[in-house]
């Protein structure tokens, strides 16, 4: 190495960080965690194949990063990755007749219609 | 609209989780799988638990440090990542077909997906946000060194920077070079040094 110690590594992720938790918290909203931990229950419940979502998947960003560089010369600033994979989702709930496009809106009336500061 | 309006709308998006489309869509699909027998609520908050405790970067950092203190397991993990990994008892989805690609003073790797965010769960976690935005995914690919000089990782001119591109089948794991002031260090020891990025290939390990 030519330039002396390297000493610019981000001193949050240095090696004489405290003790690091196990991961990092990737998600912003409980709905997120909510789609990652269904989409994963039902892969291994053995539901579909992965390639099958990883395809819908690839093709959400696509579309979604087309619209927001459009929109914006910020590519990042809008980024919605979340709701890519719940695009995704859909498409693979309506593919494999889980969840077709009336019985799901039907659902979300139902949802939206309750009452606000609803219990469980 | 309003400026002051447009402001209320992201104080919602923000804070009123319950009213946004995508958590009643999300809770929608919930209810629809549950109510069909497919999966259990249960089960969404097993596998949520799972990712937020037992998968992580740690397992990686086991993977690292048997491989820096065992040469025959390094040259097992080299030769078949997915078995030599599932040695440690790690291994699931994003994890079935794993490769271990090493960093040298000559060769320095690193991963990305450019098509959306495939990444090896099993021994990294989910992914950081960075890794799933569009300007690290296209960027790395184009201009590794910069992208790598922006993490704070400044390679040598003499050294090749290899992108490996998470995509098909396969998820990649970098085993980053052992810091040379660790001789005699034992393996869990040596774990604790070990970082996410470095894994990634963004970092470097110093001791």
């Amino acid at each position: 190495m030519t330039s002396g110690p390297d000493t610019t590594l981000l001193p949050a992720n240095g090696p004489t960080a405290p003790p690091r938790a196990n991961g990092e918290l990737v998600f912003d909203a409980p709905w997120q965690t909510r789609i990652f931990g269904a989409t994963v229950a039902l892969y291994e419940a053995g539901r579909f194949e992965w390639n099958d979502f990883q395809q819908r998947l690839i093709a959400a960003i696509t579309d979604h990063e087309a619209v927001i560089e459009a929109e914006t010369s910020d590519e990042s600033s809008d980024y919605d990755y979340w709701g890519c994979w719940l695009d995704a989702f859909r498409g693979l709930a309506d593919e494999n007749g889980w969840a077709g496009a009336t019985t799901l809106h039907d659902m979300e009336h139902q949802l939206e219609a309750r009452p606000a500061g609803h219990d469980h | 609209m309003t400026h002051e309006h447009e402001h209320e709308h992201e104080h919602e998006h923000e804070h009123e989780h319950e009213h946004d489309p995508r958590a009643i869509r999300t809770e929608a699909l919930e209810r629809l799988l549950v109510d069909q027998g497919l999966i259990t609520s249960a089960a969404i908050d097993t596998i949520i638990e799972r990712y937020e405790t037992d998968v992580g970067p740690l397992n990686g950092a086991r993977v690292v440090a048997k491989a820096w203190t065992d040469p025959e397991y390094r040259a097992r993990l080299l030769a078949d990542g997915t078995t030599a990994i599932a040695e440690l008892g790690i291994g699931g989805p994003q994890g079935e077909k794993m490769v271990v690609v090493e960093n040298t003073p000559a060769v320095h790797n690193v991963i990305v997906c450019t098509l959306c965010s495939c990444y090896p769960w099993p021994v990294l976690g989910l992914p950081p946000a960075w890794y799933k935005d569009p300007a690290y995914r296209s960027r790395v690919v184009r201009e590794p060194r910069k992208v790598l000089s922006e993490f704070g990782l400044t390679l040598d001119d003499n050294t090749e920077v290899r992108v490996w591109d998470s995509s098909a089948e396969i998820r990649y794991l970098v085993l980053p070079e052992r810091p040379a002031s660790t001789t005699g260090a034992d393996e869990r020891t040596l774990a604790e040094l070990v970082t996410r990025d470095a894994m990634i290939g963004v970092a470097r390990i110093d001791a």
